[in-house]
């Protein structure tokens, strides 16, 4: 098959079975520069006349605007600049519909630190001074505090816009018939439990630096996971063509979805940096960080599922009600994510699932690692862990007799692939010794069990459209250097090293050989970002494809010369050579010269597109990847049944990577994962309080601060015995799925069990504090039931469900009654066309 | 605000440094804005999380509630002296090859940290390296590696040259097969 317009897509060497690096622990590209401080982080940069910039932040949490007064604060010495709303009246948002967000709040204020102006000046000092001379007027509106306040307030509305009132989404699905599912059933369990909110928590607050080089050319470095939708929020807000806007994501220092929002002090430093034409940096107090937020939804949730005596499960019937907080975000995916992943861990014939995402006068929620799926997880698993307890099953059979099928489709219509999550729970049984220790512990000590699964990757972009997901560009110079240049964003994960490690390993050539360009919109082919666990699967896929075509160049330039056919030749330590006669061939430099010489200056391209998921109803967007990863977890927890006071002993964690790319790496994030489930499941809380009616009633953050807001320490951080375990997807690049957010699904639920294991006693809502798990033994005590949690889900009208047949049913992925229910079921799924494009404008 | 100068003489990472800064700045800000060095970092400004820690007189400290004019005369090092000319110090480089920097945002003010505690006790035990780290927050790696890391960068700066650090920390452990029981 000859092509002698593109050599580069000839049939080429094909990469051998025998890995060399791949799978190794080698030390991460960034290593050096990470331990030895010379990371340049957004805060680290500085530019000649640089000023500085400061948010001036509202102090209530929703009102109007009346007025307001910069006289002062003009005054103050170096001040240069101010900004208010008017000047960029452009909405914007991370989704196209939710674009309700302005750089500068306009006509109101919807939570206590949302930014209402903007200064300048030459220190930092004198902008800080200027922000506190400001004098903004306000007139007070109601606030809304919870998700029943917004339910029962329809008015006045936190945004003119949402499907009811204060409800900015609301939605109901069902696949296949719940109620006859329902009835196949023995028993049926219902539970309601309570995930409070948390945040990233990031060490790095978040920092820009905007500065221009011509009139209407800016530049925008920023500690962003996403700088493409950075890039076209900017284009959009400033009403410059988005070539002329550069943006940069610097390597964050943490992120953790934190950072994955376009947010107004970038668009504020832009706009600043336009309008004095100098440099222009902001670094975000950690306060600030507090009200960026964008952090896991608080979710109540109720859950029902039918169960057959032998513990099979027949049909689920899951209601979520998450409080968003003052703004979009990504919270319709969100809303979506409380639902979708439901189906791919156990065999879930029959499942309906309603939703509501409430807006309140807080800061917006948005991804948290795991984004909208750990909250359903931790209702699943310990759902599970009680069903399993009144059936007498063993918990860890409950679930091993139920697996989805590798290759299947679920009855919500994702189509799982490899699935090694039976090999993750036997791991983690016999580690912890489960089945000589579980329920047979003294009291006070217990053992807890779940799992869990995430997408490698979010099967749709954020915006609608039919490019690829991921790109990679490679360079090949006659040095023997290959230069690659890739969107993708190193957030910690490691994922630069990742894709020099593919593109290292197909070229043969030493890692540090390759030189690396990320994360620039001028530079870089479009990746989409630092989110969903897409990134080692779709640039690493994207870097195969260009690191191939690339080879098979360099290969068709050296056989000419070696007179060896071009898919005969290995390429491996530097070197291109003869398969059958290794000493027959050539260096790697030789190789590019010889195909330099033949084809003239050498580049290619990789990209990655996913495949199309076979669901066809609204919200199908949200769910498809294309690849699941698992988890099973043990923990090992001891009580003191006196005061409720626990410690997490030991923790066993198996991972289902699909394939190892760099083991160091996959430990690291497996470690990190399990240490931010714990801080979730013990002590991470992201509350409000009101104050006295005397002083304001004002609804304020009740700790932005790092020594409040509790999070683990080295000394809270108990064994872990991690379990990697490699059921290869044939989607991944080498098969290899995720492993950044997976590993903590199970973490919340599995201290809930365990303590129950210890004590006797369920605690239905996280962070488990020691009170509730006294209070629940008190009320044992006095005959009630031993649980601690949320007694009632509200009562809401979710109307008729979007009816979708599953595969079982013989179903072709579509609603069977759009017309009736297609409203309800929601606008904003990112399936569909229009929608997307009407907002968009 | 004021905005009064003063200058104070005082060493960094061995060299002298005359520095003119604002009255009232941390040592924290005139190590970064003054005289450039980015390396020493920031999480909160408040003291909380460790990550500003730098060296002073080879102590520990949170240079972010340092007032860098109290600082005249004294010795101060940060993360930009560890490297011995082109090479990393022991416990950069174990650091480096265990994966114990993810972001890396909270490495230099760790290392210090370490720094200080291995100059006064060379063979830690691990609780002794928790509770000497325990004011440092890092939020990517769950610690372990961070704990490994230092001991192996301890074992090698008193000559042990053999000591790895266990093949499951990299790997995981290795996966025995056990089934769980009918219930």
């Amino acid at each position: 098959m000859g092509n002698a317009e593109h050599p580069e897509e000839q049939e080429g060497p094909v990469t051998s079975d025998q890995l060399r690096l791949i799978g190794t622990p080698f030390r991460r590209v960034d290593g050096r520069a990470k331990v030895t401080g010379q990371t340049r982080f957004a805060d680290d940069l500085s530019f000649p006349r640089m000023v500085h910039m400061k948010l001036v932040r509202s102090t209530v949490p929703h009102a109007k605007i009346v007025g307001i007064d910069t006289k002062k604060a003009s005054e103050i010495r170096g001040v240069v600049g101010f900004l208010t709303g008017e000047s960029m009246p452009d909405p914007f948002g991370i989704l196209p519909v939710s674009q309700d967000e302005h750089a500068l709040c306009i006509d109101k204020v919807r939570f206590v630190g949302d930014p209402v102006l903007a200064v300048a000046a030459l220190t930092e000092d004198q902008a800080h001074e200027a922000a506190l001379a400001v004098e903004v007027e306000y007139e007070p509106l109601e606030t809304i505090a919870t998700i029943e306040e917004a339910i029962s307030t329809p008015e006045p509305r936190i945004h003119d816009y949402g499907d009811e009132g204060n409800l900015h989404k609301k939605l109901s699905m069902e696949f296949g018939d719940v109620d006859e599912g329902f009835d196949e059933a023995d028993q049926i369990f219902e539970d309601i439990l309570y995930f409070e909110g948390n945040t990233h928590l990031p060490l790095e607050q978040h920092a820009t630096v905007a500065l221009t080089e011509e009139t209407d050319r800016v530049t925008v470095y920023s500690s962003t996971q996403t700088p493409h939708y950075l890039h076209r929020s900017l284009a959009k807000v400033l009403g410059l063509p988005a070539a002329r806007i550069r943006v940069i994501a610097c390597p964050n220092g943490g992120a953790f979805g934190g950072k994955s929002d376009p947010f107004n002090h970038e668009i504020c430093a832009a706009k600043m940096a336009l309008t004095l034409g100098r440099p222009v940096k902001i670094c975000l107090t950690r306060e600030e960080v507090f009200y960026c937020h964008r952090g896991r939804h608080p979710v109540l949730m109720k859950i029902r599922t039918g169960v057959k005596k032998d513990g099979t499960l027949t049909a689920q019937h899951l209601q979520t009600a998450l409080d968003g907080g003052a703004y979009g975000s990504y919270g319709v995916a969100s809303t979506y994510y409380t639902g979708a992943l439901q189906t791919v861990t156990y065999e879930l014939p029959k499942y309906r699932f309603e939703s509501i995402r409430a807006f309140t006068n807080k800061p917006p929620c948005g991804p948290k690692r795991g984004h909208g799926t750990p909250q359903p997880r931790f209702a699943f698993e310990v759902h599970l862990d009680k069903i399993a307890h009144e059936l007498a099953i063993d918990p860890a059979q409950l679930r091993l007799q139920q697996l989805v099928a590798a290759d299947s489709v679920t009855s919500n219509w994702l189509k799982v692939g490899s699935m090694g999550l039976g090999q993750c729970i036997e791991a983690v049984v016999a580690g912890s010794g489960w089945n000589q220790r579980h329920g047979k512990l003294p009291e006070g000590r217990g053992l807890g069990l779940a799992c869990g699964s995430y997408l490698s990757g979010a099967g749709l972009p954020i915006y609608w459209n039919h490019m690829p997901q991921s790109g990679v560009q490679l360079q090949l110079d006659r040095s023997g250097g290959v230069a690659l240049f890739c969107g993708e964003t190193e957030i910690g994960q490691g994922s630069d090293s990742v894709i020099a490690a593919i593109t290292a390993e197909i070229l043969g050539i030493d890692l540090h050989d390759i030189r690396l360009c990320v994360a620039d919109t001028d530079l870089t082919p479009v990746d989409l970002g630092s989110y969903s666990s897409r990134v080692t699967l779709m640039a690493g896929n994207a870097a195969i494809q260009a690191a191939e075509r690339a080879r098979t160049l360099v290969a068709r330039g050296a056989a000419e010369k070696l007179d060896v056919p071009a898919r005969e030749l290995v390429f491996a330590e530097g070197r291109v050579f003869h398969g059958e006669n290794p000493d027959h061939g050539m260096t790697f430099q030789e190789a590019v010269v010889e195909a330099e010489s033949r084809f003239g200056t050498l580049g290619t391209t990789g990209s990655y597109t996913p495949p199309r998921s076979p669901g066809r109803y609204r919200g199908a967007g949200v769910g498809p990847s294309p690849a699941y990863s698992y988890s099973a977890a043990v923990v090992e927890a001891e009580v003191d049944p006196a005061t409720g006071i626990y410690r997490i002993e030991h923790v066993w964690m198996a991972h289902d990577v699909g394939k190892c790319i760099n083991p160091a790496l996959v430990m690291g994030q497996i470690e990190g994962s399990v240490y931010m489930g714990l801080g979730e499941a013990m002590m991470e809380e992201q509350v409000f309080r009101r104050l006295p009616k005397k002083r304001s009633g004002a609804l304020v953050h009740k700790h932005p601060s790092m020594l409040e807001y509790k999070s683990p320490t080295f000394a809270d951080m108990p064994p872990v015995t991690s379990y990697i375990i490699e059921d290869p997807d044939p989607n991944g690049p080498f098969g290899a799925k995720e492993v950044g957010q997976g590993p903590l699904l199970p973490m919340m639920p599995a201290v809930a069990n365990a303590i129950f294991d210890a004590v006797g006693v369920r605690v239905d809502q996280v962070p488990i504090a020691p009170h509730m798990i006294r209070q629940a033994i008190e009320a044992r005590e006095r005959g009630k039931p031993g649980r601690f949690g949320p007694k009632s889900f509200p009562e809401i009208e979710f109307g008729v469900p979007l009816r979708v047949p599953t595969p079982a049913e013989g179903g072709d992925g579509k609603a069977t009654n759009v017309d009736d229910a297609g409203v309800r079921a929601g606008t904003g799924t990112m399936t569909e066309r229009k929608d997307a494009v009407k907002g968009e404008n | 605000m004021s905005e009064e100068r003063t200058t104070r003489a005082f060493q960094v990472n061995g060299e002298d440094h005359h520095v003119s800064f604002s009255v009232h700045h941390s040592l924290l800000e005139v190590l970064r804005e003054e005289l450039g060095l980015t390396g020493t970092k920031h999480g909160c400004e408040l003291g909380e999380c460790g990550t500003c820690t730098v060296l002073i007189d080879g102590k520990p400290i949170l240079s972010c509630l340092e007032l860098a004019a109290e600082c005249e005369g004294r010795q101060i090092e940060t993360v930009e002296g560890m490297m011995q000319g082109n090479e990393l110090h022991p416990l950069q480089d174990c650091f480096a090859d265990l994966g114990a920097a993810q972001c890396g945002y909270c490495t230099p003010g760790i290392l210090l940290a370490a720094q200080a505690l291995l100059a006064e006790n060379p063979s830690p035990t691990r609780d002794q390296i928790v509770s000497a780290l325990s004011g440092n927050l890092c939020r990517c790696t769950g610690y372990h590696k961070i704990l490994e890391a230092i001991e192996w960068a301890a074992a090698r700066m008193r000559g042990d040259e053999k000591y790895r650090p266990p093949e499951s920390a990299i790997y995981g452990d290795p996966v025995e097969v056990e089934k769980a029981s009918d219930g």
